[in-house]
């Protein structure tokens, strides 16, 4: 099992997928591999191909509310616009995958809404509190793994 | 098509964490009344951050500025404040900084080509839809990039961001068995880079051609961690001089300054400058690929930008393996004492050249900070590539002419590439 925090910490809210990673260290079992990215496609391939379950965790835009947690089995597909060259973008990497056949097993991801996506560290307070709720849920999923 | 007196194409809404901006062309009859390019660089803003920072601390902080080419950043901060203190790190712990840039160009270079460029040239929409129908062309690329980041992996900690670089050289110098365990790999890499330059050699180019100046660094080696900057009109100078030769202006439409020669004007640096003023040093085998393919003395149509690109790849692979052959390891780092003073560092980013200059007070602590990134000084360039594109093909409908645009823009590499992916285009008739 791997869990991937992807974002930015220099971008704010950007930066709860990488919280979360941090929260994790020390508290899930030894045989979970902790990872960050900043989304590059080709490194959250390397990452998790060959695991069989990776855990994603990244930022998503406001929708329900600041700090609103998102689970979901997979990443959607064809809703990628191409946003860059340096990030081509998450769900690219996951439809790129699934073409190259360089996928996890399973694949659960975690969207943590943000609100304030400026230059500048730090997480917004709902979101900070989304990390912890996040963290606790994939330990206890790890744990449970190994039960 | 309808007779268009008036047209103007709005390109908008480029979004990045590294660059930002948007495209407007406005025509007017058989005319090209105007090309804005407006690229919003957060460097700028880095250099505010420097100021009261350790002379230590730039090599990290300024790594942050790209996550495609942090070791670029890394090398010139290094040795902008390496000379400001009058230390040169230079023999076997500058020939790791080389190797470790050798890992950022097969990176960066294999991601542009591959995922970003090719597809261009063969018509898909995206890497996505190009994997589709030639998978074990996009595989290799995958390799290649995976190569590259493997060297930047083991000297700088980690891929993205390394951590390991440090003023005076690295905080810890791989074993010389580490450094073997790269060479399989490397191996495989400089088959699949000769591959490349073959594959990409035959793409079908846009007929472009521009006249600009060109700017590099030059010296004994084709450039990578150091040298002396040179222009094609054949003029040098000292890194120390970059400022009073490269006068960088504001202009209304963007947020990020242009560049000119002072006594020169516009100019272009990158893959293209670096292979018109260093091409007689390329490695061997790279530079018997650049003939095959092609290339003659210099080239200066940015759509075969692509084939210079997997030319660098085919050098940077064998200038990794050449530094592997001979490694012993040194102490980790050469002692840098602050001291008062000005000092300044060029290296040669996978896109063009990077120059770097600090000011530190007698306590190391910086007092000011410049950094001019290649993004920035091919503004001007880009423009008028883009100037001379539309007004060659105004019979164009304008989704076709925004396309064009487009993949003139993608031919420089990310920064502004990245933006152009996701344009929102606006056509305004009159």
């Amino acid at each position: 099992m791997i869990v991937i925090g992807v974002g930015n910490d220099l971008r704010r809210d950007d930066g709860a997928g990488l919280a979360v990673v941090r929260e994790l260290r020390g508290r899930c079992p030894p045989d979970v591999r902790l990872a960050t990215c900043d989304g590059e496609p080709v490194q959250l391939m390397e990452l998790w191909n060959g695991a069989d379950l990776a855990v994603v965790v990244d930022a998503v835009s406001p929708a329900s509310g600041p700090g609103h947690v998102h689970e979901a089995a997979e990443l959607p597909t064809g809703t990628h616009a191409d946003t860059s060259c340096h990030g081509l973008s998450v769900d690219l990497a996951a439809e790129l995958g699934r073409i190259l056949g360089r996928m996890p097993g399973d694949l659960r991801v975690y969207g943590i809404e943000g609100v304030e996506f400026g230059f500048g560290s730090g997480l917004s307070p709902p979101v900070r509190r989304a990390v912890t709720e996040v963290a606790d849920r994939i330990t206890a999923l790890a744990c449970d793994r190994r039960s | 098509m309808t007779h268009r007196h008036e047209r103007t194409l709005n390109i908008g809404a480029l979004a990045r964490v590294e660059g930002e901006g948007a495209m407007q062309v406005r025509v007017a009859g058989d005319r090209v009344e105007e090309i804005l390019l407006n690229i919003y660089e957060p460097p700028r803003f880095f250099e505010a951050f420097l100021r009261g920072r350790a002379y230590t601390e730039p090599p990290d902080i300024t790594s942050r500025i790209c996550g495609i080419c942090p070791v670029a950043y890394q090398m010139s901060a290094c040795r902008a404040v390496e000379s400001a203190c009058g230390v040169a790190v230079d023999g076997p712990l500058g020939d790791l900084r080389r190797l470790m840039y050798c890992g950022e160009w097969i990176s960066s270079h294999a991601l542009h080509i591959y995922l970003l460029h090719a597809p261009d040239f063969l018509g898909y929409p995206s890497a996505v839809e190009m994997a589709r129908a030639y998978r074990p062309l996009v595989e290799r690329g995958l390799e290649l990039k995976k190569t590259g980041n493997a060297i930047i992996e083991l000297l700088g900690g980690r891929a993205i961001h390394p951590v390991n670089v440090r003023v005076g050289g690295f905080h810890r110098v791989p074993t010389p068995r580490e450094l073997r365990g790269l060479v399989p790999g490397l191996r495989r890499a400089l088959e699949d880079a000769l591959a490349t330059v073959r594959w990409v050699a035959g793409f079908d180019f846009p007929d472009l051609t521009f006249d600009h100046e060109f700017l590099a660094l030059t010296g004994e080696e084709y450039p990578l961690e150091r040298g002396t900057p040179r222009t094609t009109t054949g003029a040098a100078f000292e890194v120390a001089d970059f400022e009073d030769e490269v006068a960088e202006y504001q202009v209304p439409h963007s947020t990020a300054l242009h560049s000119r020669l002072v006594h020169g004007g516009r100019y272009l640096t990158g893959p293209l400058a670096r292979f018109a003023l260093n091409r007689d040093r390329l490695s061997p085998l790279a530079h018997e690929a650049a003939a095959d393919a092609g290339l003659g003395h210099e080239c200066r149509n940015p759509f075969q930008s692509i084939v210079v690109r997997a030319v660098e790849i085919v050098h940077a692979v064998e200038e990794a393996l050449r530094v592997i052959a001979s490694y012993e390891p040194p102490p980790p780092y050469v002692p840098v004492r602050a001291r008062a003073g000005r000092g300044h560092g060029a290296t040669e980013a996978p896109r063009g050249l990077l120059y770097h200059r600090y000011d530190l007070d007698g306590e190391g602590l910086l007092t000011s900070a410049r950094i001019v990134p290649p993004t920035s000084q091919n503004q001007a360039a880009i423009e008028e590539d883009l100037r001379r594109l539309v007004q060659d093909r105004l019979d164009l409908d304008d989704a076709a002419l925004t396309s064009a645009c487009e993949r003139t823009i993608r031919s420089y590499d990310p920064c502004i590439s990245c933006a152009a992916h996701f344009l929102d285009l606006k056509v305004v008739r009159s």
